[in-house]
């Protein structure tokens, strides 16, 4: 199984901004290993966050992102102590999630 | 074998144009540009994985004999991880010899965890889906002194005796090219490629050298350690394979840690 996210959020003014870094090799299907075959692309394909049960942030991703991406956004709406969830599903069905409380 | 990925840092990239592309109107010279990268990247450094990853090693039960490394000893006592690195490459009576940290994670993975020096190494250095225990539990250990003052000690014999033979070769010429460390890293305002090249004999850029290493290499992936910095020297050197731990390491680090003495150790960093 993927190994944990790291996920940190935080209050600035009134918006949270949360910061996570995934690890995953997202594998773009253009490199070769060292005997010249084609390493087959593996990448994460859908990103979600939610707080407080509502979709905060939905993103389609592709070969383009980083390995071990690290993604920032910020959204209105929420309190410190309330809880970030984001989850990823890779192209080969992997999933992973994880949360973190929003600091003041 | 790991190969340069063209497409490595997009996400990185795209997210932080704005404000690198903002001042890239401004003039200066690209070494300052690269400087500029490497701060808009630090903010999400990805060594916290390996950071995270080398903690939760540390306190796992492993190995044939089933214990963490919670008793190991990095040189302040069995288990103390605060501040440890910052005091490595270090004297250690119990294996009669000067360790760095590597050697010293070796020393514990074998002698308490009972593992195989062959099973503690399987991968040194991580490529991929190919993890390394070492660089991660590395970057544990090393983040856990972020803040701290290197303070290197020589009041042992043998801890002089490691300076004085990691100083003799980095002026050591050979190899095919004839290169010494020094020829690489003794002169001010060098560079291979685009890459900068520290003068290491110079405080300034010793301390500054030695203080952000474990780093994370954007162009690689993977966080990679100080014995991975002196192998791949050494393979730039045209030298010998270095041997993991070797003494021939522990007196380079040991020259390269004590000269930064004074400074703030400020790693996992993240480079180029
Ligand atoms: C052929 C030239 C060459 C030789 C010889 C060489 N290096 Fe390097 N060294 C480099 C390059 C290139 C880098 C990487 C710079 C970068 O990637 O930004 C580097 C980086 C380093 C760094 C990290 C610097 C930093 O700020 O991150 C250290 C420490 C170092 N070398 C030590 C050594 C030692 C010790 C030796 C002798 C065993 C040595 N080097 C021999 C070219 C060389």
């Amino acid at each position: 199984m993927a190994d944990p996210m790291r996920i940190r959020a935080k209050m600035e003014g009134d918006k949270t901004v949360v910061r996570v870094l995934m690890s995953h090799e997202m594998e773009t299907g253009q490199r070769k290993d060292s005997a010249g075959k084609t390493i087959p692309a593996m990448f994460i394909q859908e990103v979600t966050a939610t707080c407080n049960g509502k979709t905060v942030l939905s993103a389609q991703w592709g070969t383009s992102i980083s390995k071990n991406p690290y993604l920032q956004f910020a959204f209105s709406g929420a309190k410190a102590g309330d809880k970030v969830v984001v989850s990823w599903v890779d192209s080969k069905g992997d999933k992973r999630t994880d949360e973190a409380a929003i600091a003041a | 074998m790991m190969q340069w990925r063209g497409g490595a840092l997009m996400l990185g990239a795209a997210l932080v144009a704005v404000s690198v592309g903002a001042q890239a109107q401004s003039g200066g010279d690209t070494i300052k540009k690269i400087e500029e990268y490497r701060q808009a990247l630090a903010d999400g450094n990805p060594a916290d994985l390996w950071e995270a990853r080398g903690e939760d090693l540390w306190k796992q039960k492993r190995g044939p004999k089933n214990v963490s490394l919670e008793r190991c000893d990095l040189g302040k006592g069995p288990g103390v991880v605060k501040g440890a690195y910052a005091e490595l490459p270090r004297y250690f009576a119990d294996a009669d010899r000067v360790m760095d940290l590597e050697s010293r994670l070796l020393h514990c993975m074998t002698t308490q965890q009972g593992m195989t020096r062959a099973e503690a190494l399987k991968v040194p250095f991580g490529d991929g889906e190919k993890r390394s225990d070492m660089e991660a539990l590395s970057a544990y250990v090393a983040g856990e002194s972020r803040g701290v003052k290197m303070n290197v000690s020589q009041a042992h014999a043998k801890e002089r005796q490691a300076y004085a033979l990691g100083q003799k070769l980095f002026y050591y010429r050979g190899g095919p090219h004839d290169f010494a460390c020094a020829t690489c890293h003794g002169e001010a305002n060098k560079r291979i490629r685009l890459q900068d090249l520290p003068n290491l004999t110079e405080t300034k850029d010793a301390q500054k050298a030695y203080t952000t290493w474990p780093a994370y290499r954007v162009s690689q992936g993977e966080l990679r350690t100080m014995q991975w910095r002196l192998n791949d020297c050494f393979r730039q050197q045209r030298f010998p394979f270095l041997e993991f731990g070797s003494d021939t390491s522990v007196a380079l680090l040991t020259f390269l840690a004590r000269n930064a003495n004074g400074a703030e150790f400020n790693a996992p960093a993240i480079k180029r």
